[in-house]
């Protein structure tokens, strides 16, 4: 049987691709940040999970508005990265495991949560920037990319990403084949790129998050889309991937590391690693 | 009154933060789809060649092309512009989202940059 072994939440910000390019860990402005990665690796080096789903919005490189999916899966063998047009340098290709994706999308309809399914997809900074701050030698995972609009309103609530999450829990718990699961929650935590609030942080809420996200995430399904508008910013939005990746965890919790800095360009970056105890 | 902390107004508006909704996505569409045709380096490079040919050929209205003109990050919001595909132009321009956000908050970007570095003192 697949097991859920934890859960990783961590912000997605392009400008740490740039920073890894570039080799600027031990910068000062980017140590901090960098600073909270080795407990996660060393973690990652001791469970070897065989497979990551990866929970991520995409910002226009798979997908465009002339169709926009609330919740797309991968079912792909293999997922490529590309030019996103501003700069950040592509990484080399993910290993897909479409047997597992296609189990997944038969286990989520059946419970009524209608995924759109993609045998080709581009996966953008959201997915590839946590998986090189994780692995930075090169993933030794298979990858399900789960891609959650938050680009054009209006955006799936948190209860439901969330529900969504629980769902591909028991999804995951009912697969046949021996497998170690690891889920990414990327994006986060506040921040908001446009509009004269640009640049807008909130450090109370980002904490309030990082802290009832571990025993008590029920609490924060009660928001609303808009109140993470106001309360994290436009973009923090994102939240709602770290909602379904904890969603996912099926046993009991146990939090292992946490890291919380700002900045990171325009973000206050998050890091949690969650661990199924039961 | 801004209210820069983020409380709602009596209309439910959260102050200086759009919300890129069905309205703004069918008002900036064609300005939004030639956004995302920067992706390609190929394009970028079209683009900036010839600006007011590229334009044309994605049939931006007066109010996009004035837009895209003037630089003018608020201004592209307004005509429709989602912030995601306005960063793949600005990109092109070679701005990244810092250069974005001090436009957009009438500061420079080393005020932008620093008021972020201060929001963070204390970690």
């Amino acid at each position: 049987m697949a097991t859920v072994v934890g859960g990783i939440a961590c912000s997605h910000i392009p400008a740490i691709g740039n920073a890894i390019t570039r080799h600027l860990q031990d910068d000062p402005y980017w140590k901090p940040f960098f600073a909270g990665y080795p407990p996660v690796r060393q973690w990652l080096e001791r469970v070897r999970p065989d497979v990551a789903i990866v929970i991520y919005n995409d910002h226009g490189l798979n997908f465009f508005l002339d169709k926009m999916p609330t919740f797309a899966i991968g079912a792909a063998p293999e997922y490529t990265n590309a030019d996103e047009g501003w700069g950040l340098k592509p990484v080399a290709p993910f290993r897909g495991n479409p047997e597992l994706s296609w189990h997944l999308i038969e286990s989520l309809v059946a419970e009524e949560f209608d995924l759109t399914t993609c045998q080709e997809m581009l996966v953008d900074h959201g997915f590839t920037v946590p998986m090189s701050l994780l692995w930075p030698g090169g993933a030794p995972v298979a990858c399900v990319p789960i891609a959650v609009n938050t680009v054009q309103h209006p955006l799936a609530s948190p209860r439901r990403c969330y529900r969504l999450g629980q769902a591909l829990g028991r999804a995951i718990a009912s697969y046949p084949q021996d497998l170690k699961v690891v889920l990414l929650g990327t994006g986060g935590l506040s921040h908001q790129l446009d509009g004269q609030r640009a640049g807008y942080i909130n450090r109370e809420f980002d904490e309030l998050c990082m802290e009832k996200i571990v025993h008590d995430p029920e609490a924060l399904t009660a928001y609303s889309v808009r109140d993470l508008v106001r309360l994290a910013g436009s973009q923090g939005t994102e939240f709602i991937h770290w909602l379904m990746m904890r969603g996912a965890l099926t046993g009991r919790v146990k939090r292992l590391h946490s890291n919380y800095h700002i900045p990171v360009s325009n973000t206050a970056a998050g890091l949690l690693l969650l661990e199924n105890a039961a | 009154m801004p209210t820069p902390t983020g409380t709602a107004d009596s209309t439910g508006q959260i102050w200086g933060t759009p919300v890129f909704d069905g309205r703004q996505a069918m008002k900036g569409y064609v300005l939004n789809k030639m956004c995302y045709s920067f992706n390609s380096a190929v394009n970028r490079a079209a683009f900036l060649r010839d600006e007011d040919e590229y334009c044309r050929l994605y049939r931006l209205s007066p109010q996009q092309r004035e837009a895209v003109r003037s630089r003018n990050v608020l201004a592209l919001i307004e005509a429709g512009g989602n912030i995601y595909y306005l960063a793949k132009l600005a990109g092109a321009l070679g701005l990244d989202v810092q250069d974005i956000g001090a436009q957009q908050t009438g500061t420079s970007v080393a005020e932008f940059k620093a008021r972020l570095v201060a929001a963070g003192a204390g970690d």
